[in-house]
């Protein structure tokens, strides 16, 4: 009966590695369940959804004008000091002062993508952008000033 | 460890099992006193990758801090903001739309899933299997595709919000999760054919590591650690939050006590969530996503704790405010660190390769160890 | 004689980069991945690029370390390599030397494989590598055993211990086939026991990543590195070269009984592509092994060797030699 016993336990033994050494062959001969995504070459067909945060953008319009009145409410929403808003005061056609961004000011390299400026923005002045290769040799390029060079104030938004 | 090796026995080495070590899994730092294979003494050594999350937030406001908490146990970081949002909205006295329980409760689960997938392959990786590791993959690929729809992340997501969910979940949502549950219940059963029928699997881990049901609640260990044991601490079941009391589910118990039990509960656990998104994904019901919540959240002077289930154990964030925009004080109960303190005991006179088994079977995820 | 030994020497070097190559295929499509495709068509150019890396990577000596045995061990396990190498039979008129005791010289030297493990675990001053070299020390000794016993089985058998003897002896049919059920128990055995004597997965104890970050030589970098580990897959091509010798029928082609036909369509393979198809087979069937299962624990891994796999093969060498001597075998 030993002996028995000491047989069975080799055999259930032996089936278990078997049905194990199945499914790997199985793997080994079927191809197509090939998963692996060859990115730097696929990058043309790659598809982001369209909530995928990768960077904080300012939308611009065809006339160079954004929306953003220079509120800071992006920059007291967010957690780690990534905005940066830098005002000054444009002179309206009326002669009156009225304050206006001049540099809104976006640290990409502290962004940890968490939206809260987005949702903060009360005008919907950024919005998160699909881009992702954010490496760059230099630091200093991660500090980005999104607001497009002579753009303004869309009319209307206040 | 200088000053540990006066304190040897005569044939005793002492290894430093990290911070880099290919079997921690990340940072962690054991020292181990060997004495040829079986190992007489596990210390734990932390800091390495502290960062002081919790004095972090308290320079946050209640809006900013919850995705802080993503980079603690980033493999259930959804269910991290979960306990973070539950519990600011505890002290606003917040109504969450039932739609947005709905929402949190299936990105929950399906986190949950992610975070056990990742378990299962990790831990036949530490067995010496590297083939389960990159099949474990493939299915939770299409979790954090899901994610990275919804939640516009693939892992730290910051989705959940004080009063609901930041956004609507995609209109595929609903699809792309059916198809998972059949892509998962497809695959389920070659987890079994590739690692826990498999005798050189089970050899390896019934009967070691074993951990009594008394030794588990002395040490505090929670979540499948504890289960294993055959302790009932689902938090889920024992404090439910959200919709927990409504949903038809089994907390996953075993008696063993030892890795495998540990194993099995995991193993389990993830065809519980998906019956629980089986019973969620065609119920959502029609409403707002997010409650209307003030633009500044201030919480009224007081204490206030809010306890979850992570996929590791019990996660608890207890808030002190003295009325302002910011915390006074945020401390986070946070699962790995209390069932790593049952290291030790559970390593004790076993052999050095039983050591990376149990590890792995108690799911040690570091940041959230060492905060 | 001397441009066949510098045939051999380039075929060593050449089997380095085959058999790295064919594990990392073979690991990625069963981990259904791509495997290398950068390097060359199909990636096929990864190995030598690997190589050159190496070469050209600064070769360390640890400060603590026995510097004479820390840089003589990876020589050692590169020699013994190549020693192995001599009395095989690639093919029906290619044997280095022909050597009257060619199996017992195989298993005598393929031993001497451990010192190697055992100095560079030893010299490095590490105690992974110490832990390591130990572990590979108890593997090495007790597999060789069940390793010797199923070699045993088939020198009863063919009645010779000269490798071209032995195959000849397999000229109406393999040892697999002719020798019923025991033969194909100790063929299970051999394969068994040459991947731990390999120290393959799951037998890796001696390297075992998750436990001992890299074992015997986590110390090593650069070149001695690379010998290390081009030692590791010329015994394995020499393990499986010698499984085909003995169960399979080396260069021997595959006939069947009368079929004069298809027995002379048979005939019309080179002998070498015999030889090495059936190597290969059993190379892939080791590194099949390798990805699939997880690593034994140490005490796990003797069990096996001493309550297992050596009482069987004890039991089945007096059943192959009654089997001999009573001529039951076709």
């Amino acid at each position: 009966m030993f002996i028995l016993k000491y047989i069975k336990e080799v055999f259930s033994g032996l089936k278990s590695l078997a049905v194990g050494l199945r499914r790997t062959l199985y793997y080994f001969s079927h191809h197509k369940e090939i998963i692996t995504q060859q990115y730097p070459d696929n990058r043309d067909t790659l598809v982001f959804p369209d909530r995928f945060k990768g960077e904080v953008v300012m939308v611009h319009d065809d006339n160079n004008e954004h929306a953003c009145t220079g509120c800071t409410a992006c920059e007291l929403a967010c957690p780690n000091a990534t905005i940066k808003i830098i005002t000054k005061f444009d002179i309206t056609p009326e002669g009156k002062k009225k304050k206006a961004i001049d540099k809104f000011v976006y640290h990409l390299e502290l962004c940890t993508m968490c939206n809260l400026c987005v949702v903060a923005c009360p005008t919907d002045a950024i919005k998160m952008a699909q881009t992702f290769e954010h490496s760059v040799f230099n630091r200093a390029e991660l500090t980005k000033v999104l607001n497009k060079p002579d753009s303004k104030i869309r009319e209307g938004v206040e | 460890m200088v000053e540990e090796i006066g304190s040897t026995a005569a044939g005793d080495i002492i290894i430093n099992v990290g911070p880099q070590h290919p079997a921690t899994h990340g940072v962690l730092h054991l020292v181990i006193t060997i004495n040829g294979e079986t190992i007489q003494k596990v210390e734990p050594h932390l800091g390495y990758i502290h960062r002081s999350i919790e004095k972090m937030c308290e320079s946050l406001t209640y809006r900013q801090f919850i995705y802080v908490t993503s980079r603690m146990d980033y493999l259930s970081s959804h269910i991290n903001n979960h306990a973070c949002a539950l519990c600011v909205e505890k002290g606003l006295q917040i109504e969450v739309p039932s739609r947005a329980q709905v929402i949190r409760v299936l990105m929950d689960e399906l986190t949950r899933i992610a975070s056990h997938e990742l378990w299962w392959g990790a831990m036949a990786m530490d067995l010496g299997a590297f083939t389960p590791f990159f099949h474990a993959f493939r299915e939770r690929e299409a979790i954090n595709d899901i994610m990275e729809e919804t939640c516009g992340a693939r892992l730290t997501m910051n989705y959940m919000v004080p009063g609901g969910v930041m956004q609507d979940i995609h209109p595929n949502f609903q699809s792309r999760v059916k198809e998972f549950i059949a892509l998962f219940k497809s695959k389920v059963s070659e987890y079994n054919e590739l690692v826990t029928g498999n005798i050189i699997f089970q050899n390896r881990m019934k009967g070691v590591g074993n951990l009594s049901a008394a030794d588990a609640i002395s040490f505090g260990c929670t979540g499948p650690t504890a289960r294993g044991s055959g302790v009932s601490c689902d938090i889920r079941k024992l404090y439910p939050y959200e919709i927990y009391d409504t949903l038809n589910f089994e907390e996953i118990l075993e008696t063993g006590g030892d890795s495998f039990a540990r194993y099995m509960v995991r193993v389990r656990e993830m065809s519980q969530s998906i019956s629980i998104i089986e019973q969620l994904i065609d119920n959502i019901p029609e409403g707002d996503f997010q409650a209307k919540t003030k633009a500044v959240l201030k919480l009224p002077k007081g204490e206030f704790y809010q306890r979850v289930e992570t996929a590791r154990g019990e996660f608890g964030v207890y808030i002190v405010s003295e009325g302002g925009t910011t915390p006074y004080r945020i401390k986070y109960r946070s699962p790995g660190f209390s069932n790593l303190s049952a290291l030790d005991h559970m390593a004790r006179g076993s052999k050095l390769g039983d050591l990376v088994a149990m590890m792995g079977t108690l799911d040690l995820v570091i940041p959230d160890i060492d905060r | 004689m001397v441009i066949a030994g510098i045939a051999v020497i380039t075929l060593f070097a050449l089997l380095g980069l085959v058999l790295v190559l064919m594990e990392r295929r073979v690991a990625a499509w069963i981990q259904i991945r791509l495997g290398p495709n950068r390097v060359g068509p199909g990636g096929m150019l990864q190995s030598l690029a690997d190589t050159l890396k190496l070469l050209v990577k600064e070769g360390m000596t640890p400060d603590g370390a026995d510097k004479f045995l820390f840089n003589l061990a990876p020589f050692i396990a590169m020699m013994v390599a190549m020693l192995l190498m001599a009395p095989i039979a690639f093919a029906s008129d290619f044997q280095l030397w022909n050597l009257n005791i060619g199996v017992l010289y195989v298993t005598a030297i393929s031993s001497l494989m451990v010192i190697s493990i055992l100095m560079a675990g030893w010299a490095s001053n590490n105690k992974y590598s110490l832990m390591g070299a130990m572990r590979s020390g108890a593997q090495i000794v007790s597999y060789e055993l069940s390793a010797g016993l199923s070699i045993m089985s088939i020198v009863v058998l063919s009645g010779s211990l000269n490798l071209n003897e032995i195959i000849l002896s397999q000229a109406d049919g393999w040892w697999i086939f002719k020798g019923h059920i025991p033969v194909v128990i100790a063929f299970i055995i051999f394969i068994i026991a040459v991947t731990a004597e390999t120290n393959r997965a799951p037998f890796d104890l001696a390297e075992a990543e998750s436990e001992l970050t890299a074992g015997f030589h986590t110390e090593y970098s650069g070149m001695k590195f690379a010998l290390f580990f081009l030692a590791e897959y010329i015994n394995v091509f020499i393990v499986c070269a010698i499984g085909a010798t003995l169960f399979l029928g080396g260069w021997m082609p595959f006939h069947i009984g009368h079929w004069q036909a298809f027995n002379h369509v048979m005939d019309f393979i080179p002998s070498s592509i015999w030889f090495f198809g059936k190597t290969f087979f059993l190379i892939f069937l080791i590194m099949w092994f390798r990805w699939t299962f997880p690593r034994l624990r140490i005490d796990q891994l003797l069990d096996l060797e001493w309550k297992y796999l050596l009482p069987i093969s004890m039991f089945n060498v007096l059943l192959i030699t009654l089997m001999a001597i009573l001529g039951w075998h076709f």
